[in-house]
């Protein structure tokens, strides 16, 4: 067998950095349809998984490729699937069947312009909302957008850390740039990468509840075979994982699934900020855009505004409490994304009419030019 | 001679007991539903296998048949619409040695889930699927399915079904099974049979059960639960190795029931460690 | 019936005697396992169950041959029988 960590220094696209982030996080099965611009993380999960014991398999579409990835999950496997834009859609009503039986998986969207079948080989970062929203019904789950290759690699990593922990499904929404662009991609030596697996049963297998939570929240999870005759089912159930059609029910379950990723709010969202300490005109971003805030920010700065980045690592949860701090503090945000506002809505939200909340937007096809978030400053701060 | 009985000293408990969870019992199947009857003939094939039961794994889908699967004292899945065999095609190829079987109903696999169930059989993934075939979408209270016979009544066709049904048999033979059979809930031992033979054997078996439902479909179309059974006895011909082809159901010339397709295909598991897995000493 | 062979053993032949038990809570009364016994045993009771079916009970006690076809053709997994030994028979 070879090694499943290829450590050392590679010069590889985004799409190749997630498929070797999602190895190197120990996943042994990816399910998967063909689509532009997710297939070369398909091509090449084919290619490298049988070499280390797992499985690559092609469904028939993407509804089908995400039901095989919770089915696998059962097994005992981390499992993946990756899609973009018209296969995200597809994907959202088994989505929900994760979130709703707390089934870890990761799920990537390497995102393109829509709607419809959109620009296929052109950026977008108009699935932001269907992320959140997409799948039917309250609930909660985990989106994480990488900006680089090497991004690609640590998200992927994060995303499976996070969804073994939480049990719940982790979305990683990058697109079409990050995913087909090449860079250098540090792959650390294996014992260097974190790895966390999902809680196991320890207690007699006749008292055993499915849905029992442990500490934190999240109940420990049996693969099949484990003789613990699990039940698992997409109907509102009880602690045991039996269909229990009453609303006390439903509020219990989902005060479970909601809690678990509320209640940790803080090891989950992670932000990174560049020149925040005193800014006053913050620049919000993500994905691919943070490339273009970057820019923005030091352009700005050249010039005399005291601007500064937060750049969104995790989108979903929504960081809503640092927005809010920070809203009290600052001039205005400036949320730039490649869409016509879906970050920037819930930026405004958050900030409570504390701060202005403007958007650099754009309809998909291009990623946007530092100048346009320039004049947006210059037009809502004042000419310096 | 034995002596005649008044009673037995204690009642022992039902013979299938052990796999069931029988504080679920009894189940929201309707009086006179045939669903009750194929699950438990699945499970007395289940028990005949003699493999240890944490081997076995249950998919469903949405619909009434489906809910077998909350039922059965095995790790067991209830999945979301038609999605039960893609679910169990995961399993299985992440876990080769898992003898999964898809319980669920005409409508479930058929029309939402036609696509997945082509694929499967075309890639003979080892699943035994198990099709309750009762005409109709019983759960949603009785709209025409892909496999309601033409001119029949249902609330989506209140004047008869304009379309023709599915022959279901054809359609996995064409598609790749390596085995397909039919029988009715009336053939109970036959369909125990088949259901064994379908848990033992490699590849992908189908099996689809006539069954009544006398509420949604039958009480539409003027018949009773004891007449479709009935119907069962009298205008059923048993034809192993019949063509499939000549299969589709139609009572009025008779509907042929038996196992119609045995052969030995390798499974989609067995190549892909064949293809991809060549022995790895590098 | 009139017109079957009797066969030249049919003294020597040891029916197989079986006894029926019915959980009359899982009924729901279809009647399948009446309508279909081969030995023609069972009917309705008069009495229902705690949801309100009749569940069927056995008219000719010593008639079974436990052929299993009731147990098997119930869909409630309410009626099975079972195969007599002398000793599982309380007297």
């Amino acid at each position: 067998m070879k090694p499943a960590v290829l450590t050392g220094d590679h010069y590889i696209t985004g799409d190749v950095a997630c498929a070797e982030g999602a190895i190197a996080a120990g996943c042994l099965f990816f399910g998967a349809y063909p689509i532009t611009p997710a297939t070369e993380i398909a091509e090449h999960m084919a290619e490298r998984l049988p070499d280390i014991g797992g499985t690559f398999i092609q469904m028939e579409d993407e509804i089908a490729a995400i039901a095989s990835i919770l089915g696998a999950a059962w097994t005992g496997v981390k499992s993946m699937t990756a899609t973009s834009g018209p296969g995200f859609s597809l994907m959202m009503e088994n989505l929900g069947l994760a979130v709703c039986t707390e089934t870890p998986c990761v799920i990537v969207n390497v995102q393109r312009t829509g709607p419809s079948t959109g620009l296929p080989t052109q950026t977008g970062q108009g699935d932001m909302m269907q992320a959140r929203w997409g799948s039917h019904g309250d609930y909660e789950l985990i989106a994480l957008a990488p900006s680089s290759p090497q991004d690609c690699f640590y998200q992927t990593i994060r995303a499976f850390n996070l969804s073994e922990k939480y049990r719940v499904p982790v979305l990683i929404m990058a697109d079409e740039i990050v995913g087909h662009m090449s860079e250098k991609v540090v792959i650390p030596e294996a014992d260097q990468i974190h790895l966390i697996s999902r809680p196991k049963p320890t207690g007699r297998k006749d008292r055993f509840r499915l849905y029992e939570p442990g500490p934190n929240g999240v109940a420990p999870m049996p693969a099949i075979g484990e003789g613990y005759n699990i039940h698992v089912t997409g109907l509102t159930h009880d602690e045991r994982g039996y269909p229990a059609m009453t609303v006390e029910a439903q509020e219990t379950m989902m005060a479970r699934i909601k809690g678990k990723i509320r209640n940790n709010l803080e090891d989950i969202i992670e932000i990174e900020n560049y020149l925040m300490d005193d800014a006053d005109i913050v620049i919000v971003s993500y994905g691919i855009s943070v490339r273009t805030g970057l820019a923005a920010v030091d352009q700005a700065r050249k010039m005399g505004y005291k601007a500064g980045l937060l750049r969104l690592v995790t989108v979903w949860p929504f960081p809503e409490e640092l927005i809010r701090d920070i809203a009290g503090r600052v001039k205005g945000f400036i949320t730039v994304e490649i869409n016509l506002g879906q970050i920037h809505y819930e930026v405004e939200r958050c900030s409570g009419g504390k701060a202005p909340a403007y958007l650099v937007g754009h309809a998909g096809g291009k990623i946007i030019h530092p100048d346009k978030v320039i004049e947006r400053i210059q037009e809502k701060f004042g000419a310096l | 001679m034995t002596t005649n009985p008044k009673k037995l000293a204690k009642q022992p408990e039902h013979p299938l007991d052990d796999l069931i969870r029988t504080e679920r019992i009894p189940h929201i199947w309707c009086p006179g539903c045939g669903i009750g009857t194929v699950f438990s003939s699945c499970l007395s094939a289940i028990k005949a296998t003699g493999i240890p039961y944490n081997q076995f794994t249950m998919v469903s889908g949405i619909g009434c048949s489906a809910r077998a699967a909350g039922y059965i004292k095995l790790d067991s899945f209830h999945t979301t619409h038609g999605r039960a065999i893609p679910f169990a095609s995961g399993i299985k190829m992440a876990k080769p040695e898992l003898k999964v079987i898809v319980f669920s109903g005409d409508g479930d696999l058929f029309a939402i889930g036609g696509n997945h169930f082509i694929h499967a059989a075309r890639r003979n993934m080892d699943l035994t699927v198990i099709c309750v075939n009762n005409l109709t979408y019983g759960m949603t209270g009785g709209q025409c399915a892909a496999t309601t016979p033409n001119k029949a009544k249902s609330t989506t066709t209140p004047l008869g079904n304009p379309d023709a049904p599915f022959n279901l048999p054809l359609l996995a033979y064409a598609a790749g099974a390596s085995y397909v059979a039919r029988w009715t809930i009336l053939h109970t031992r036959d369909l125990t049979t088949a259901i064994n033979e379908a848990i033992v054997r490699k590849g992908f078996s189908f099996i689809e059960v006539l069954s009544p439902c006398p509420i949604n479909y039958g009480r539409r179309n003027k018949e009773k639960p004891l007449d479709t059974l009935k119907l069962y006895q009298d205008r059923t011909i048993i034809k192993n190795g019949a063509d499939p082809a000549r299969a589709d159901i139609d009572f009025e010339k008779g509907v042929v029931i038996g196992k119609f397709i045995d052969i030995d295909r390798s499974t989609c598991d067995d190549r892909y460690s064949e293809l991809h897995r060549p022995c790895s000493d590098d | 019936m009139a017109f079957w062979r009797v066969p030249l053993d049919a003294q020597e032949i040891q029916v197989i005697k079986g006894v029926v038990c019915i959980i009359d809570d899982r009924c729901k009364g279809c009647g399948y396992c009446i309508e279909f016994c081969p030995k023609d045993i069972l009917k309705f009771s008069d009495k229902f169950n705690r949801k309100g079916y009749h569940p069927p009970v056995v008219t000719k006690l010593d008639e079974c041959v436990n052929c299993h076809y009731c147990e098997i053709i119930c869909p409630e997994f309410a009626i099975y029988s079972v195969e007599i030994t002398p000793a599982a028979v309380q007297k």
